[in-house]
């Protein structure tokens, strides 16, 4: 069950958005596999500081998945070996001793590196506020049982619904895409009856902002692998028919 | 000096307050109010909600956030769901129910007005979220489902799988950006308030700090909002997000903002227990979790067989035992409570016989696992990630956790603090959960407060100053202000103490937790206030911050935040040991029943403590807001 391990850490050092960045190498010595991977670099900081040195900056909240703020390339791999989990869920169980972890922030030229392993994510919120959204102000909304949606829909919605926003889809993706974000947030809102009434506007809006900051999909399906809330590849597919169809709408609508 | 507390409740009859106030608060007309600046600190549900409808109404709001993006505050964690009186399933729930059942869960220290408009504007949010497309659960039928939740016998939660809080903080969220594309609200991410500028006895402004770039700005505006969250890491290990903090509350507080009751503190019973001391928080299993789930812990102490190896007549299924009316779905206070005594006995499970067992085997048994699954799979999936092992197998394990701070700084039923133009929403203010809250009602309460209650209130306030421009940011005041935030800065870089930050803040959670955690007596209480005042007295003479002021610099920001949790804990500390009864979450050793139940003394407590900072080092004053019970009968809670 729990055990000590050692492990030898090349983590990503960067004192600041301009500066240059290098790799500097740990031994996070005599930690246990109970603890997460995120308790680990606590433990690694802590004693950086009591060396008098700074502690490597990484971002964390919840600390439970879902808040999305963290996220790391672990061996390359966004969010690290375990499928489906956020980088601060998974536990050093996952790992051997004697094993040699490399930590790099996510790259792409979209989020820029602030400093050591916290990446900017703000071209995410672009997109959300080019379109995502359904427009009710408060107070105008209708009983919420007046329209039944049927569960398979809002299952479905559900499932684009998770997304985290942690960007581990940019990251693990060759052209730096967010097609998979970008696509989860598109059909949460269009597949739900309330959703209808701005599809085509929200879908163009969205596609076209999202080429603005990030580069283009071509498949890969490196994002779907890397999610940690596994939203399935599929809606893309859906997301760019939906594109083809708002642009055809959208010119007859303003024509 | 503050003469008694006025709550300015409005007149007449329970049922009407709310409606007839609505009618007789001023209003600002839709050109004047692009001319009123608001500042709102927190994107959290109570923060969001209320920028979004401020900036539909047409204010011009600010809305500032440590967070990188408004979508990563707490909220985003909340599990199990939202009440709502909405009586959907037809099992005799209303309005007054709600009200009714939040005022008990309360233990009679909350609010009257303040609960029943909570209650009635409850039926509002499900309705605006559900608008806004949050993909809450359904039935085959294509309406919206409920569950049960702790405190209350009828089905009135609302829940998006174990994600309600995401779901609805992203609503919330989206109704922001669509309001920061709309011009109407400006977003400053990676921004910490730490300080709040008052002039003429009026809030006017707040003070940040950039996280990236250190900058320390200024924000003048015509009033100041607070949606800045709880304080449950005051404990260091809670079930709150790393980054939670007071400051923002508590720079407030030191202003001259009440602070009320911040000895009430929640427990939650369905936690995660600790492994080790390098734990960094608890996680917690969503109380939703007690509707299939039994709890139970061996017969004897020390009982060292494996769960399936006890048979039933070896357990005790100690909350069914005690209380066969709620069963496993007693209030949070009481089943930790409960849960505490048990180990404390030596019947705890697990390596470290920390732990009692929250079983589904009866409810695998009965409902199949699949049903169980669609019900609770990521909460399962989550706790085998952390324990690595698999529920639908093994019986959790699972122990009491600081979750919720009820306490917060005291505001009156327009949401407004003492301070004029200061409001306060959501976890961060006392209103309306009294010495417990009830599962689900905090979800509630931040969108309450932010959706249908500020957009009018803070109108009611702002009509008086209609034609004043806000203040230049280049004031004295603001200077002075941010001259303060700048020292305040360089201080903790030129201490070059021995210890971390999060060494401190480990030993304050631990003092913090063994005498103001879930029961409390005096002598516990008075060795808290010297050792914490000790502990903080090295802190602010040892600690070791190392990097500088003009980048982002995580050991800096966490260097103020624990300051500030020190200077809390103190006053959590003397809330405590002057309030001589138990409720709720304050449960007082001295002050129990023969069953060892939380026992009232609403002789000389039924009413709020609210406190007045004067100065470090200085004890702080007690105030108090009396509290009427004209429509509900103080009763012992009895779940029995
Ligand atoms: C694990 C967990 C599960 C929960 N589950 C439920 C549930 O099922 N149902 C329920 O009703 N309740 C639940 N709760 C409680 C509920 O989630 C919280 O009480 C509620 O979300 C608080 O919302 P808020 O808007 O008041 O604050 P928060 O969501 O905490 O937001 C605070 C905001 O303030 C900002 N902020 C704070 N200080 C500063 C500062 N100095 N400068 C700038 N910005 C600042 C932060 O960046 C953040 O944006 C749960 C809580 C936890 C911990």
């Amino acid at each position: 069950m729990s055990a000590r391990i050692n492990l030898t850490l090349k983590v990503w050092r960067q004192a600041g958005p301009d500066t240059e960045g290098a790799f500097v190498v740990y031994e996070a010595t005599d930690i246990s596999t109970d603890a997460s991977f995120l308790e680990m670099l606590d433990i690694v900081n802590e004693r950086l500081i009591d060396a008098g040195e700074e502690p490597i900056v990484f971002e964390s909240d919840c600390r439970e998945g879902i808040c999305g703020t963290c996220g790391l390339m672990i061996n390359g791999r966004a969010h690290g070996p375990q499928k489906g989990t956020a980088t601060c869920q998974l536990h050093i169980r996952s790992f051997n001793d004697g094993d040699h972890i490399t930590i790099e922030p996510w790259r792409a030229s979209s989020f820029p590196v602030l400093r050591d392993l916290a990446v900017d994510r703000r071209a995410l919120d672009a997109i959300i506020s080019a379109g995502g959204y359904i427009t009710v102000n408060t107070g105008s909304a209708p009983d919420a049982n007046l329209i039944p949606v049927p569960k398979e829909t809002a299952e479905t919605a559900f499932d684009a619904a998770a997304c985290i926003g942690c960007g581990a889809c940019v990251a693990a993706c060759p052209n730096s895409a967010a097609q998979l974000f970008t696509a989860a947030k598109l059909q949460h809102l269009n597949l739900l009856p309330q959703g209808q009434a701005e599809r085509w506007e929200r879908t163009e809006a969205m596609v076209e902002t999202m080429e603005a900051f990030f580069g283009s999909c071509t498949n890969h399906g490196e994002c779907e692998e890397a999610c940690p809330k596994e939203i399935p590849i599929d809606f893309i597919a859906w997301a760019n028919r939906d594109y083809i169809k708002a642009k055809v709408k959208n010119r007859k609508l303003a024509g | 000096m503050i003469g008694s507390l006025d709550a300015r409740i409005p007149a007449g009859s329970l049922e009407n307050k709310w409606t007839d106030h609505k009618f007789s608060m001023r209003l600002v007309n839709p050109n004047n109010k692009r001319r009123f600046d608001i500042i709102v600190v927190g994107s959290g549900l109570a923060g969001a909600s209320a920028a979004a409808s401020l900036g539909e109404l047409g204010y011009r709001v600010k809305v500032l956030t440590y967070h990188d993006s408004p979508r990563r505050a707490h909220s985003i964690a909340a599990q199990g769901g939202i009440n709502g009186a909405k009586n959907y399933q037809n099992d005799g729930d209303s309005v007054f129910r709600l009200f009714y059942d939040t005022i008990k869960g309360g233990d009679y220290r909350s609010r009257e007005a303040n609960v029943y408009r909570l209650a009635e504007v409850s039926v509002d949010i499900i309705d605006q979220a559900t608008a806004q497309g949050v993909p809450f659960a359904r039935e085959y039928g294509g309406l919206l489902d409920n569950r049960s939740f702790g405190g209350a016998q009828v089905s009135r939660t609302f829940y998006a799988r174990g994600q309600t809080g995401q779901q609805l903080l992203l609503g919330a969220y989206s109704a922001l950006m669509r309001q920061v594309a709309a011009g109407t609200v400006e977003l400053h991410t990676r921004s910490e308030m730490l300080e709040l500028v008052m002039h003429d006895g009026r809030a006017v402004g707040v003070i940040t700090r950039d996280l990236i770039s250190g900058e320390v700005q200024a924000h003048s505006a015509h009033a100041v909002v607070l949606a800045t969250g709880g304080y449950g890491n005051v404990y260091f290990l809670s079930t709150n997000a790393k980054m939670c903090n007071v400051t923002a509350a508590w720079r407030a507080h030191r202003k001259g903002a009440l602070f009320a009751n911040p000895c009430y503190t929640q427990i939650h019973p369905t936690c995660i227990p600790a492994s080790d001391d390098f734990q960094s928080k608890l996680t917690l299993m969503s109380e939703s979790l007690r509707n299939d789930g039994r709890i139970w812990v061996p017969q004897t102490h020390d009982d060292g067989r494996g769960p399936d190896e006890i048979p039933d007549d070896d357990r005790d299924y100690f909350l069914e035992r005690k209380y066969p009316a709620f069963g496993n779905l007693v209030p949070r206070d009481v089943a930790s409570r409960n849960a505490k005594a048990v180990v404390d006995e030596g019947r705890g499970v697990g390596p470290l016989c920390n732990g009692v067992y929250l079983d589904f085997s009866d409810a695998i048994g009965r409902d199949g696992a699949d049903v169980i699954r669609a019900k609770y799979g990521n909460l399962f999936d989550m706790y085998e990630r952390i324990t690595g092992e698999n529920p639908y197998q093994v019986p959790m394990r699972i122990y009491p956790a600081t979750h919720y701070t009820m306490g917060g700084l005291w505001v009156d039923y327009e949401l407004m603090s003492n301070v004029a133009g200061l409001f306060v929403l959501g976890e961060a203010n006392f209103s309306d959960h009294g010495a417990n809250r009830l599962g689900a009602s905090a979800l509630m309460q931040g969108l309450a407060d932010g959706y249908f209650v500020l957009p009018y209130t803070i109108g009611n306030y702002l009509a008086d100053y209609l034609g004043e421009a806000a203040l230049n940011p280049n004031e004295p005041v603001f200077k002075d202000a941010k001259q303060q935030v700048t020292d305040e800065v360089a201080r903790w870089l030129s201490i070059g103490g021995t210890h971390s930050v999060d060494y401190y803040h480990r030993e304050l959670g631990k003092l913090v937790w063994d005498y103001i955690g879930m029961s409390r007596n005096q002598t516990g209480l008075e060795k808290a206030l010297s050792e914490i005042a000790a502990l903080g007295e090295e802190y602010h003479r040892n600690v070791r911050v190392l990097g500088s002021a003009d980048t982002l610099n995580q050991s800096l920001e966490k260097a103020g935040r624990v300051a500030d949790l020190f200077e809390l804990a103190e006053l959590m500390a003397r809330d405590a040991l002057t309030r001589e009864e138990s409720c709720g979450g304050h449960f007082r050793e001295e002050h129990q029943t023969e069953e060892g139940e939380a026992l009232r003394d609403d002789e000389q407590f039924a009413h709020v403590a609210a406190w007045e900072w004067q100065g470090a080092g200085t004890a702080s004053t007690r105030h108090r807001e009396e509290l009427a019970f004209e429509n509900v009968e103080l009763t012992q809670r009895s779940y029995k």
